[in-house]
């Protein structure tokens, strides 16, 4: 094995990312994500690569847009307001079927919020952010080794499927350190015809567009993506199974809850309680299959998130229904404890629960 | 250890400084002098001083911190009273600076007076275990940057070489052995090892100064 080092997560990323041969970083400063912009400031030139720090948001992604519609890999990293700011640039990224990877270290919100961590930004990256008929691969980290090995993996997903990729980390995940090993393999080269590299390297135009003058071909456009993204939905899911044998309450959590899920769940453990989770570690394509196997197993679901429950329609749209989800969160910043997720576990024990 | 009035502790971004600082007066209190401690970081948003307030009270530290630490303000300010940490001389005084040359910058300004009064410790924090100084031409080229910006030259070398919650003894040893090997290209001496407390054993006792280190608890998920 490889020598580990320790990591901030901010900076494993940035890391990563550049062992995945991203030679082409555009960003802006925000807090609690600066330290992947720092990074990349520093990498960046001893490499031979760009790191350009743009006016704003919406230059910072359009440039990336450029790069990636060249073939090259390239990367942009925000916290909440700075994503709602690349979310045009996002969609257009998805509607040229361009791959990029885009890192969401998030924060309290809405509007300017806090610059404490949250996953309130759960429903901008699986249900939109930007508009029209598109989806993002989403990638959720709960470690700094995943923060490694996510990065690695969403840029050579974009590549494959030729669609934006996002990390949806959180405040606590770019700041906190542990040891990493940065030993990540070959990476895989796609080839991409479709990039605008010149006549030398293509025959014909190669053009890049996302504008349709035609709304039939626009339609064939959008029905051709989405039979793309049903085979990302059949052969990309990604999630960890935690203590879920002979588990009675399947608890769902995702990045940085699902550290303190699991916390409860030993405590939970040791009293005789039949606790497990299953962790999604893509958040689309969404572990549906997974959960609905559960559904047909545990009596109830716990979803444990940084927000206001906006992954609890999912599970429930995941498992039909069939049985009772509940839900504990914190928002603004705030991390539960794992008492706190015990406590609801409890409640739900004795049927003092109330469904979400 | 624990000879100056004024110790610094400053380094590479990530080093180890806040854990070392923290205990460091931790440890002055306990030898019964009067400790505040001075937390200039004006980079990190988390993970910072008022972390371990509870402990620092406790044990009769006080606390210098900007009110807004931790907090949703996302200011890089110092406590006005920081300046106590030069003017107030009947107290011992141990400086947490941010990391590396831009954090190294608040210190920049109590400097003159650090030097003036000629009884302190600047100490350069260092874990071999941190990419960027994982050699000694990285150490070097991050100690000659902060000493530029914080206007001060360290006066030794603290090895706090450590894999988080990973880190064995051998860990710390390789540490000894890179910061003796830094110590002799810069002509700084080894203050100490920040060793964690349950890793002291038989095996450390070729360490000639130990400054135990209890971790600061963050929250249960880590």
């Amino acid at each position: 094995m490889a020598e580990k080092v320790l990591m901030k997560g901010n900076e494993a990323l940035a890391e990563a990312a550049i062992m995945a041969g991203c030679k082409y970083y555009f960003g802006y400063p925000i807090t609690p994500q600066t330290e992947v912009a720092a990074y990349m400031a520093k990498r960046m030139p001893k490499i031979g690569g760009t790191f350009l720090q743009a006016e704003s948001e919406v230059a910072a992604i359009n440039m990336v847009l450029g790069v990636a519609a060249c073939g090259k890999r390239v990367m942009t990293s925000s916290s909440s307001p700075g994503i709602s700011l690349k979310s045009e640039g996002i969609s257009y990224l998805a509607g040229c079927e361009l791959p990029a990877l885009i890192v969401n270290v998030q924060r309290g919100g809405p509007g300017l919020g806090g610059i404490q961590p949250s996953q309130s930004d759960y429903f901008q990256a699986l249900k939109g952010g930007g508009h029209g008929d598109y989806k993002l691969i989403v990638l959720a980290p709960a470690s700094i080794q995943e923060m490694v090995d996510l990065t690695f993996k969403g840029f050579d997903l974009a590549d494959k499927y030729r669609m934006p990729a996002m990390i949806l980390a959180d405040g606590t995940m770019g700041q906190m350190m542990e040891p990493v090993s940065l030993e990540l393999g070959e990476v895989k080269e796609y080839a991409k015809p479709w990039a605008t590299t010149g006549k030398a390297t293509h025959e014909g135009r190669n053009i890049i567009n996302s504008l349709s003058l035609s709304p039939a071909q626009l339609e064939e456009w959008n029905i051709n993506r989405y039979e793309r993204y049903k085979i990302v939905e059949r052969d990309e899911v990604m999630y960890e199974e935690f203590m879920m044998d002979d588990a009675e309450t399947c608890v769902v959590a995702f990045g940085i809850t699902s550290r303190v899920a699991k916390n409860a769940i030993m405590e939970a453990r040791k009293r005789g309680m039949k606790v497990g989770m299953i962790r999604p570690i893509t958040l689309w394509p969404f572990p549906k299959d997974a959960l609905k196997k559960a559904a047909s197993k545990v009596k109830n679901f716990l979803t444990v998130e940084l927000n206001m429950g906006q992954m609890v329609d999912d599970v429930k749209l995941a498992i039909d229904c069939s049985k009772p989800v509940y839900f504990y969160g914190r928002t603004g910043g705030v991390i539960m404890t794992p008492d706190e997720v015990l406590n609801k576990l409890n409640e739900i024990e004795k049927g003092e629960a109330k469904q979400w | 250890m624990f000879d100056k009035r004024v110790t610094v502790f400053m380094g590479h971004y990530g080093s180890g400084k806040t854990f070392t600082a923290v205990n460091y007066a931790l440890a002055l209190a306990k030898l019964g002098k009067p400790v505040s401690i001075y937390d200039l970081d004006i980079v990190n948003p988390y993970f910072r001083t008022v972390d371990a307030l509870e402990t620092l009270n406790k044990n009769g530290v006080e606390l210098v911190v900007s009110p807004f630490a931790e907090t949703n303000v996302d200011i890089p300010a110092m406590n006005a009273k920081s300046y106590k940490m030069v003017d107030d001389k009947s107290r011992f005084a141990v400086a947490d600076i941010g990391g590396d040359d831009r954090g190294a910058l608040a210190l920049g300004r109590f400097a003159d007076k650090i030097k003036e009064e000629n009884d302190y410790d600047a100490l350069f924090v260092v874990n071999p275990f941190r990419p960027e100084t994982r050699d000694v031409e990285g150490a070097i080229q991050v100690k000659e940057e902060i000493e530029r910006a914080g206007k001060l030259a360290f006066t030794g070398i603290v090895n706090n070489a450590n894999l988080g919650l990973e880190t064995n003894i051998e860990d710390v040893l390789k540490g000894l052995e890179f910061a003796e090997k830094l110590s002799k290209v810069t002509g700084l001496p080894i203050k100490f090892s920040a060793v964690r407390r349950d890793l002291i054993s038989e095996k450390t006792e070729i360490i000639k100064e130990i400054l135990p280190i209890d971790p600061i608890k963050y929250g249960d998920w880590l």
